[in-house]
Formats: C-alpha cells, structure tokens, sequence
C-alpha cells in the first residue's frame, strides 16, 4: 500500500489548491516587488507539480510525472530568464518597481 | 499511519512557508521560506511515491533556483521598505481574489470523481516491481524522448538569453590583448639608464613598464600606440602611469 493511497489523493489536491491560492495572493500582496512575484509563480508552478504528481500516483500513470519534470524545466527557464531581466533592468533604471517599467507605455 | 503523520507535517510546513514567503517583509526571508517551502514539497513528493521528482526539485529548485533568487536579491541595492508600500492597499483585493479561487477550487473538487473506465486511458502505466527513476528513465529516454529534448532545448535557450542579457562589455575593465602582448620588445619594457657610479638615481615610485597599456575608451587595442607617449611614457621618474588609483 503506497504513501499516497494511505493519505488520500483529496488531501493532496486541498493542499495544492491552498498553494496555488497563496502564490496569487502573493503576485496581488506585492504588487511592486518583481522578485516576489516571481516566487508566488514559483509557489504556482509548486502547486501544479503536486497536482500531477498526486494523479500521477494516484492513477498509477508515469506521464503525470513526466509531465511534472517539464513543469520544473519550463519554472526554472523562467526563473533565470525572469532574473536576468530584472538584473538589466535595475542596472539601466536602478529600480525595480513594477510600476516603473512602462516604458513602452503610448 | 505513518505517511499521514508525515504528510500533515510537510502539509503544515509548506503551508506555513508559502505564508511567509509572499508576507514576509525581507525579501531575503522570502528566498530562504521558498527554500524550506521546497524542501517540505520535496517530502511530498517522497510520500506520493515520486522519488526521482523530489531529489530533482531538491537539486534543481533548492540548490539552483532558489540561490539564484538570492544572488538576485542580495545583489540588487534596492530599497525594499519601499517596494513594500502599498501592501495595505492591495490586501482587500488579494483576500477578495484569493478566496474566489479557493471557493471556485472547492466546487470542483467537491463533485469530482475518477472515471470508471479511467484505467484504460492511462498514457504510461507506472511497471511493477522497478522503482520510480527506473520507470522514469526507461519512459523519457523512449516514448517521450522528444519532450525530453525539448525541455533540454528550453533550457539551452534560457541559459543563452540569461547570458546575453546581463552580458556587458564593460569599457573600463581591462581585457587581455593578445596583440599587444605578442608585439612586446625589449625597449617597451626595459630601460637601461647610465648611472654614475655612488650617484644612484632619484626615483619616487616603482619603475613600471614603460609600455603604453590600452585603455580601450578611444583607442583600439590592437593599435597600440608605441611612438607617441599620450602619457608621457618617456620619462623614467613618471613611468607609473597609467589610469590614477589603482
């Protein structure tokens, strides 16, 4: 008897929705600290990669997991590019606050 | 009994850190609440039964991405008191959005179900008797080899975006020039002065090369200026030039 079907596939789903809840709080909290919105995304991209893993094990079906390996690619992808930018843009701008960067604004 | 117990510790946890991280007030907190938020994730994952997924999210997000978040936020000279403002402001509405999500969640998962012919829509059945990175390894190097090189293709484009970014050639920063090095002599490095014999000469610093080095600002350095002294490079009593404060 595995792990998960002692404890519940509903648990797991409650949990990830509560993560999933907590990381859009968190982008709505700190509207002007880009880099704590992107680890609300993080908290995000968390809660879906528990999700597919809970069905994953749940249904017993490897391609959920699979799928949550790409999940954490893409996350960390974003994660360097995100920072990257944020790093040139506090060296052009020496700021960054989210309601600063509207240059592209008509 | 025991992956209950288990679980509602790491439950707890990560729920309690994922709080703090989009709460706390010092960023730096933030990182280090996203670091215990995956480590608690990683444990879940062990008690799902994805193994390879938790040392992955260990090795990756925690030793990976979350150190970089705190290179980023310990790098970056902001005023973060500052980016706080507002937070009283965007509460109500953050509350508001929130609890519509987790509301709109529970009716989904309230009525939810697996199907009962769910067993024959599986993609990959997880084999009996290997252990998960076996079962992994042998699904992502065969039927989903191409996802596989694409999230490796992914990151390859990351990574080069990442560097081009924040790439700079900064002017000021002294680069080796081959060109110059190879075209050194004897008389750019070395003077040979006739001294009196018991006089010595007066001299007030090191006697440096007398080579001009290439500033890189306005003149190109594979051009270096050896016939013209632009900073007096003659004179043995200035022979330290160069750019001041070094």
């Amino acid at each position: 008897m595995s792990g998960l079907e002692q404890v519940g596939v509903g648990h797991f789903l409650v949990l990830s929705a509560i993560l999933l809840v907590l990381g859009v709080f968190g982008i709505f909290l700190n509207r002007k600290n880009i880099i704590v919105i992107m680890m609300s995304i993080e908290l995000i991209l968390l809660a879906v990669n528990l999700n597919l893993v809970a069905f994953s094990a749940a249904l017993g079906d490897l391609a959920g997991q699979v799928m949550a390996m790409f999940v954490l690619t893409v996350a960390a992808a974003e994660a360097a590019i995100g920072l990257a930018i944020v790093v040139v843009y506090f060296r052009n701008r020496g700021s960054i606050q989210v309601e600063d960067v509207n240059l592209m604004k008509g | 009994m025991v992956p209950t117990v288990f679980f509602y510790l790491f439950a707890v946890v990560l729920v309690f850190c994922a709080a703090m991280v989009v709460t706390a007030r010092n960023p730096v907190h933030s990182v280090l609440f996203l670091i215990a938020a995956f480590f608690n994730a990683a444990g879940l994952f062990l008690i799902a039964g994805a193994e390879f997924l938790a040392f992955i999210l260990v090795i990756v997000y925690v030793g990976a991405v979350a150190v970089l978040f705190l290179f980023v936020v310990m790098m970056l000279d902001v005023d973060f008191a500052q980016l706080r403002g507002g937070f009283q402001r965007y509460l109500p509405v953050g509350v508001a959005v929130g609890v519509l999500l987790l509301a709109e969640l529970v009716f989904v998962m309230a009525g939810w179900q697996f199907h009962p012919g769910m067993p024959q829509l599986r993609f990959a059945p997880t084999p009996a008797g290997v252990s998960n990175t076996v079962a992994l390894g042998n699904l992502i190097y065969t039927k989903y080899v191409l996802l596989f090189q694409t999230a490796g293709l992914v990151l390859l484009v990351a990574m080069i975006g990442a560097i081009v970014l924040t790439l700079r050639d900064r002017r000021t920063s002294r680069h080796q020039s081959i060109a110059v090095q190879v075209a050194r002599n004897a008389d750019n490095t070395m003077e040979l002065l006739d001294v009196r014999l018991g006089a010595g000469i007066d001299m007030d610093a090191i006697l440096r090369p007398k080579v001009i080095e290439p500033d890189g600002i306005d003149d190109d350095p594979l051009d270096p200026p050896q016939g013209g002294p632009p900073h007096g490079g003659h004179h043995p009593a200035g022979a330290h030039h160069g750019p001041e404060g070094r």
